[in-house]
């Protein structure tokens, strides 16, 4: 690897050096869009008061357009101390042991993911060959840690939650991977890094300036994939095992503090991990129009190429999720076998079609 | 009509009044036309019609109205006890002498409508002179009741609307004073179901044919039937009622002459704010 | 009516589906919903049996918050009353004075000056905007969608300043007195009142679009919850729950009312479906229609006083009189018997939400919990209106 070439690292120094970068993009990521989606896109879309407003100062006259005041960053302070100072509280009933590691299991799958997304040619912590069927693989461990929670939490509603979570895991999962399988066919690889090649390389009708977006080829495996992300995340239209109107907090009944604030923040992280593939599968990744992928700049621009294709991409995750009702969960099931999966299986059928003709 | 208190009437109501009476006579007419002697009291007053029926018709008078009269609707079903007790302002004649109308005329002129115009109190309002405090009993002993009347001391009523032809009909019966027992209503209107309950728990009546006769407020242990008259109000017991004035004087209003005992301050409109 | 017949075979079926899982001989669960749960509005109590996710018997436990208000009116005097029934439906505490005020009004036959019938019928309606704006954003975030209930409470907050303004409280106002008013409205009200109107109504379009027209909302309440006219007539389930069911019965309409409900221009509006979609179709109209009635009634608010000559002493003269109205959840009214002392012998206080709440059992059965949410939603009550 030229970027380990260059600086002259031995295989030690450049581990550590990659997980301590993987590391820290999963609380900076849950951060970032924490601060960005969940507080001031959501406090604009929905008149919230709290996160325009809260440091007092914006409030007054003038104040309001200088942006180095606080306008409404002190919620976030406020949030995490109010998560840190809470009780670290365990029910009676509960599975301690597995109580305790529920959050651990379903942040190590957000990790994983982080492990195989690209953010520059020779920027990549492990570039797979299997890279997308890896990602998929253990985003579904997370699943497993909403399992234990629910079960260890010994709470009817925890229990409930979490035996919605598994029951759409099948419906959400074929989709995901169906909708996936198209851009595979296309790229003709399953190595992420791959598939960014793959559109920098690829052209639009002999015109190549742009690369090929897959988005355009494949905008209905697009749709598919943020559909069942949107399940996956747990997030309305699917926010089934959560629904907090119905379960109370599905899974997350029983836990507080620390431990609340571990999976609020895996759920922010796997929104920014997800928005992180589907730009690399769909938006070209680290890809910028102009900057060859074999060119050196493109390792210093790539990051930040691919963090502003992933705000766009958690942008419409979470305007879906601030608009949209809640379905129910055979509704979920009706749309996800009647009409999601054999919609994606067309779309293979279709980009398996052209993929031999063109 | 038997023990019907006559109060004062005002001539209020001669443009609709007769047109909508013949509603509710055609009304009390064909109910006691079905239910005959068990029609044992009624009155029609402010266009609303009360009718009292013996208790053991008390089913077929309410499924008489919902399928002849059109009452399609179920509005409640609730009782009362006409033992003359209880505690605080209803009955704690002796703290209070209402003025008469010289004094209520002047002390009209503070009013918040400011255009007090001292003769101007309705003839409605002015209490027949010499009654003081009004009696607690009729004249013949017996406990006061309301319209259509009461000979026991319980009574349950319940009221039934028509949706489509807008009338309302008020049903009563009497109920034994040592067994307050009716028939239920639920096999006539569902809704009885929680109203009985409620009325079960709150005043002790037994509703035959409600099978689930459960507490609905109440927790399960409550001994006693709150709504009951007998029932202490413990808030009162522990602190009895202060009189119309429960507010101290204002500082510059303290030399308030004695003989106009509370309401020197703004007590009809303003006591509750 | 065909639409009937539909919607019988469809509570037929579902609860037929609930008989035979019963008798696959699962092991149920019960599930104990409230009493404290964010769907139950405070703290009423459900609690079901349930066959995987399907509700097999239904029963609802309220009085976690009953206060005694019947047996308290029996030691407090007229004018002190009102301040109980403030507390009943806390949403639109001023609608519950004004049939307690009309009942003592009736037996004292005293009549309030049209100016004050007409500021009560305008706050009357405020009440009802306020209830219906947390109703409509409510709904929303019990089916999950969390943005209306933002919308909901952002523009209840023009309602409920205009309220403050006049009566001094924003919950609470306290504000009738037997014959008239407490005071009269204050200067620059009227331009407000129809400036917030205007917001209202933009408030209703934008939730028509949000929440209405939007298919999630639409495949989650279309025929949840059915409750057919009669039946719901025999459960005493009034105001927009029974319109939503095609009965055409306001009593603002249709019964004879001192309130200005008559000088205006309105329209009841019905829906024949009797799910939570029309219950919400209905609520949502009602709100528009209360911002034409105030318009129009600041637009010819009389002149005049507002308190009508009363006593120093308010003794109400012996008799018995009903006197309900067409409050924002349904019809409540108060049963005043009075033996002619300072307060009344016995008041019956019936509120709608009581009545509401008691058609659950026998509609939850068979539906899964998600609609158990949707149908306590749609059905709107307030706690405080259930155990007075």
């Amino acid at each position: 690897m030229t970027f380990a070439v260059v600086l002259h690292l031995a295989y030690w120094q450049l581990t550590i050096i990659k997980l301590l970068v993987v590391l820290s993009v999963v609380p900076l990521g849950a951060l970032v869009l924490g601060y960005v989606f969940l507080m001031k896109v959501m406090a604009h879309m929905q008149s919230r008061l709290g996160p325009m407003d809260s440091g007092g100062l914006a409030s007054r006259p003038g104040l309001r357009e200088n942006p180095f005041l606080p306008h409404g960053w002190f919620q976030l302070i406020g949030d995490f101390v109010k998560f840190v100072q809470k009780e670290d509280i365990f029910p009676a009933l509960a599975d301690r042991w597995v109580f305790a590691l529920a959050p651990a299991v379903v942040i190590m799958s957000t990790f994983l993911l982080f492990v195989v997304v690209p953010a520059g040619p020779h920027l990549i912590a492990q570039n797979l060959d299997v890279g997308i069927f890896f990602a998929l693989a253990v985003s579904s461990l997370s699943v497993l840690g909403v399992l234990m929670a629910g079960w260890a939490s010994a709470n009817k509603y925890s229990l409930m939650g979490a035996l919605r979570a598994a029951g759409q895991l099948i419906a959400y999962e074929l989709p995901m991977v169906l909708g996936i399988m198209g851009v595979v066919v296309q790229a003709g690889t399953m190595s992420l890094q791959g598939i960014v090649l793959a559109q920098a390389h690829g052209s639009i009708f002999g015109f190549g300036r742009l690369g090929e977006p897959f988005v355009i080829t494949q905008f209905f495996g697009f749709l598919l994939f943020l559909a069942a992300a949107q399940a996956e995340l747990i997030q309305t239209p699917f926010d089934m095992p959560l629904a907090e109107s119905e379960l109370v907090a599905g899974y997350l009944t029983e836990y507080s503090g620390l431990r609340y604030l571990l999976f609020y923040m895996a759920e922010t992280a796997s929104a920014f991990a997800f928005a992180a593939i589907a730009a690399t599968l769909f938006l070209g990744g680290w890809y910028l129009p102009g900057i060859g992928p074999s060119r050196q700049l493109a390792d210093v621009i790539g990051p930040f190429v691919l963090g502003a294709k992933i705000m766009l991409v958690a942008f419409l995750i979470y305007w879906i999720r601030f608009t949209y009702p809640r379905l129910r969960e055979d509704q979920l099931q009706t749309f996800a076998w009647k009409y999601l999966i054999p919609l994606s299986l067309v779309n293979i059928l279709v980009t398996g079609i052209l993929k031999v003709v063109f | 009509m038997s023990s019907t208190p006559e109060a004062p009437e005002a001539p209020g109501e001669e443009v609709a009044g007769p047109a909508v009476d013949e509603i509710r006579e055609g009304l009390l007419v064909a109910l006691t036309a079905e239910l005959g002697d068990a029609v044992v009291g009624s009155e029609i007053r402010d266009r609303d019609l009360f009718v009292r029926v013996r208790p053991d018709e008390w089913r077929r008078a309410a499924r008489f109205c919902r399928d002849r009269l059109a009452c399609d609707y179920f509005s409640f079903l609730s009782g009362i006890d006409w033992m003359p007790a209880g505690s605080g302002a209803a009955s704690d004649e002796a703290a209070f002498e209402p003025p008469t109308a010289a004094d209520e005329a002047g002390d009209e002129t503070g009013d918040e409508t400011g255009d007090a115009d001292e003769a101007a109190v309705p003839p409605a309002t002015t209490r027949p002179s010499g009654e003081q405090a009004p009696a607690l009993r009729t004249d013949d002993g017996r406990w006061k009741t309301g319209l259509a009347g009461g000979d026991t001391r319980f009574q349950v009523f319940c009221r039934l609307y028509s949706t489509k032809r807008h009338h309302g009909i008020t049903l009563k019966a009497d109920l034994d004073d040592a067994d307050p027992r009716v028939d239920s209503l639920v096999p006539v209107y569902r809704g009885a179901d929680w109203h009985e309950r409620e009325c079960w728990e709150m005043f002790g009546f037994d509703f035959a044919g409600h099978d689930d006769l459960r507490h609905i407020y109440l927790p399960g242990a409550f001994e006693g039937h709150p709504l009951r008259k007998d029932f202490p109000l413990l808030a009162r017991e522990v602190k009895p009622w202060p009189g119309l004035v429960d507010v101290e004087p204002m500082p510059d209003e303290a030399a308030v002459p004695d003989e106009t005992p509370a309401p020197a301050e703004p007590t009809g409109g303003g006591a509750a704010e | 009516m065909t639409v009937t017949e539909q919607q019988r075979l469809y509570v037929e079926r579902t609860a037929a589906e609930a008989r035979v899982n019963v008798e696959i001989e699962t092991e149920g669960m019960t599930l104990n919903i409230g009493p404290q749960h964010p769907a139950t509005h405070g703290t009423l109590r459900v609690l079901v049996k349930l066959d995987g996710e399907q509700v097999v018997e239904a029963d609802v436990v309220p009085g976690y918050m009953h206060r005694g208000y019947e047996k308290l009116t029996e030691v407090r005097t007229y004018p002190q009353i009102t301040t109980l029934v403030n507390r009943i439906d806390w949403l639109s505490s001023f609608a519950n004075e004004v049939p307690f005020v009309l009942a003592a009004e009736t037996l004292m036959e005293i009549e309030a000056p049209p100016r004050a019938q007409w500021i009560r019928t305008v706050l009357f309606e405020m009440g009802r905007i306020g209830t219906m704006c947390i109703f409509l954003g409510d709904m929303g975030v019990q089916l999950g969608a969390i943005t209306p209930v933002f919308y909901g409470f952002r523009d209840r907050e023009h309602v409920l300043n205009l309220i403050e303004a006049a009566t001094g409280g924003r919950f609470h106002p306290n504000y009738d007195r037997i014959g008239g008013l407490k005071e009269d409205l204050p200067k620059g009200w009227i331009d407000e009142t129809k400036a917030a109107m205007k917001r209202i109504r933009s408030f209703c379009d934008q939730l028509e679009e949000l929440l209405l027209g939007n298919e999630i909302f639409e495949t989650r309440t279309r025929g949840i919850g059915v409750i057919p006219p009669e039946i719901g007539l025999e459960f005493g389930v009034s105001g927009a729950n029974i319109r939503a069911s095609g009965v055409d019965w306001d009593l603002r309409r249709d019964e004879d009312s001192p309130l200005a409900w008559k000088e205006c221009d309105w329209k009841v509006w019905t829906h024949p479906d009797g799910d939570a979609f029309a219950r919400y179709w209905v609520r949502l109209q009602e709100t528009r229609e209360a911002t034409k009635i105030i318009d129009q009634l600041v637009d010819g608010l009389p002149a005049g006083p507002i308190q009508a000559k009363v006593p120093r002493i308010i003794k109400v003269p012996e008799g018995e009189a009903w006197v309900h109205t067409e409050n924002p959840l349904g019809e409540m009214g108060y049963y005043i018997v009075s033996q002619g002392w300072l307060g009344p012998f016995r008041c019956k206080i019936r509120s709608a939400s009581f009545s509401n709440v008691s058609i659950v059992p026998w509609l939850l059965q068979g539906v899964y919990v998600p609609d158990v949410i949707t149908i306590l939603a749609s059905l709107y009550f307030i706690l405080g209106d259930i155990d007075r």
